[in-house]
């Protein structure tokens, strides 16, 4: 991704401890080219030692996306509290004792990830974020073991978003009704 | 003719030549009953009764097998069918394998197969058997239950083993059919031409896993069902009295496809590739995971693997 400008500029000021591509200072000023990349639209082509992976567009919930809408004018607060509007809707059911939102979602600009390091990271990379914590298993989806590939097994292949099997924000599988039995013997001499 | 005046032409009194024997005599009478039945068959049916073994079968002869299928299936189905016969790709062994760990026992699987592979829809044909298994005792064939149903999957306590076809190296159902109507393809998919096969079902009972299903009846597959897509030695349709059994769908995995199961799979427990190809995820999970085969006591050979992604 192409590193934007005014965004660089904020991090060398700040100083922080910031990967070269892409710096998130504790809260910078808006960075307008980010938020447009965060979508996804821009392809991580840029990044030194970058893998493509073959990933479907993250599966918001219909006009979530991009949260600047709503949050644009709205002063960050890092305060553990009762949100109310995304939490009916979406109750923080993993490891909700140890995490809140800042500590994936980017304060500002809004419409990024965050990664631990302060790296900004948009949506259409969000494995990046999960693999964090989640190594073993990002090994594995790296090499098509965790997780449901389709296409070929000798070409293209396509990967899926972790978020798309798994509900970041309750990311434990819900229970599903198995379809029917096979007939037993008997039914079938009748 | 009673051929029991026939049947012993060494008694004095016989009306047969001399040098007759009780071979000669079996040979010229089935030659004449099967001319017989033949005389009262259609064109098509009298080539597929006399048509040679599969591998037999010169390229010219392959095609005209083929091109009688596609049109006896386009005319029974009532829409273009196609029936390939695509060799093995080379340098390709082919291998499977499961994820116990995420399983979830939803059976998507085994309806994904069906629906690609055109079993027979009533009575239900289903080539996976997934079995519900207690975790307190874990993988025990004996105490599985084949038959459960259940609100919600994972039920409490239990895992789930999906059993298909194993794709032996060593496969026992080979061994013992006595037609010579199921082998195992250069990259290792283990096939049955439904042409050849006589029904005896020798090689069920010889399977120790319960992977090949018998067609009682004519199977029923409705037309808007069926899948046109089809292979000789996979997924065409069926006729009665012959077994079948999974094919690793031969029909879209020499096109470099996966199989629907693997494609179905909503936890992505299932993983398919070349097991000649170091970079396929099957040799991924046997070179990282701890993984089984299923009656490895048997020397069978499975190539499909079970294994722990977790």
């Amino acid at each position: 991704m192409r590193t934007p400008l005014p965004l660089s500029a904020a991090l060398l000021l700040a100083g922080a401890a910031c990967t070269p591509e892409q710096g998130a200072p504790p809260l910078p000023g808006q960075a307008p080219e980010a938020v447009a990349a965060a979508a996804g639209a821009d392809k991580p082509a840029g990044r030194p030692g970058a893998e493509e992976f073959p990933v479907p567009p993250p599966p918001f919930t219909e006009g979530v996306f991009p949260c600047s809408q709503c949050h644009e004018d709205l002063e960050p607060n890092l305060e553990r509290r009762e949100l109310g509007m995304h939490e009916d809707k979406q109750p923080l059911r993993h490891g909700d004792r140890e995490r809140w939102c800042f500590d994936c979602h980017n304060p500002k600009p809004r419409d990024m990830l965050r990664l631990a390091s302060g790296t900004l990271v948009p949506f259409s990379e969000s494995y990046r974020l999960c693999g964090q914590c989640h190594g073993d298993k990002y090994r594995d989806w790296k090499v098509g073991v965790h997780g449901k590939r389709t296409g070929s097994w000798n070409g293209k292949k396509q990967y899926l978003l972790c978020a798309n099997c798994h509900d970041p924000h309750a990311p434990h599988f819900k229970a599903l009704q198995p379809l029917e039995p096979p007939p037993r013997p008997a039914e079938i001499h009748d | 003719m009673n051929p029991k005046d026939q049947r012993e032409p060494g008694m004095a009194g016989s009306q047969l030549p001399e040098a007759s024997s009780r071979r000669d005599f079996l040979a010229r009478a089935a030659a004449a009953v099967a001319g017989a039945v033949l005389a009262n068959c259609s064109p098509e049916e009298r080539e597929a009764y006399l048509q040679k073994h599969f591998r037999e079968l010169t390229k010219d002869e392959l095609a005209r097998v083929l091109s009688r299928l596609d049109a006896d299936y386009t005319k029974r189905f009532g829409k273009p069918f196609r029936v390939g016969a695509e060799p093995a790709l080379a340098n390709t062994l082919f291998g499977y394998a499961l994820d116990l760990s995420r399983c979830i026992g939803c059976r998507r699987c085994v309806y994904a197969c069906v629906k690609e592979n055109n079993q027979s829809r009533e009575p239900k044909v289903h080539w996976i058997t997934v079995l519900e298994m207690k975790k307190e005792t874990g993988v025990d064939v004996m105490d599985s239950d084949a038959y459960y149903r259940a609100e919600q999957v994972p039920r409490e306590g239990h895992f789930y083993m999906p059993v298909a076809c194993q794709q032996c190296r060593n496969p026992a159902c080979v061994r013992v059919c006595p037609a010579g109507a199921t082998w195992s393809e250069p990259d290792g998919i283990v096939t049955v031409d439904y042409n050849w096969c006589i029904g005896c079902r020798c090689c069920m009972s010889a399977c120790p896993y319960g992977a090949r299903h018998f067609n009682w009846t004519e199977p029923k597959l409705p037309s808007e069902e069926a899948n046109p897509e089809t292979h000789y030695l996979g997924n065409r349709p069926r006729p009665r009295g012959v077994v079948e059994k999974c094919t690793f769908c031969v029909q879209r995995t020499r096109k470099g496809l996966y199989p629907a199961c693997v494609e179905v799979c909503p936890v992505g427990a299932r993983k398919f590739g070349n097991l000649l190809d170091p970079a396929s995820e099957v040799r991924y999970v046997i070179e990282n995971k701890r993984v089984f085969i299923l009656k490895e006591e048997l020397n069978t050979q499975p190539k499909f693997f079970y294994f722990y992604g977790v």
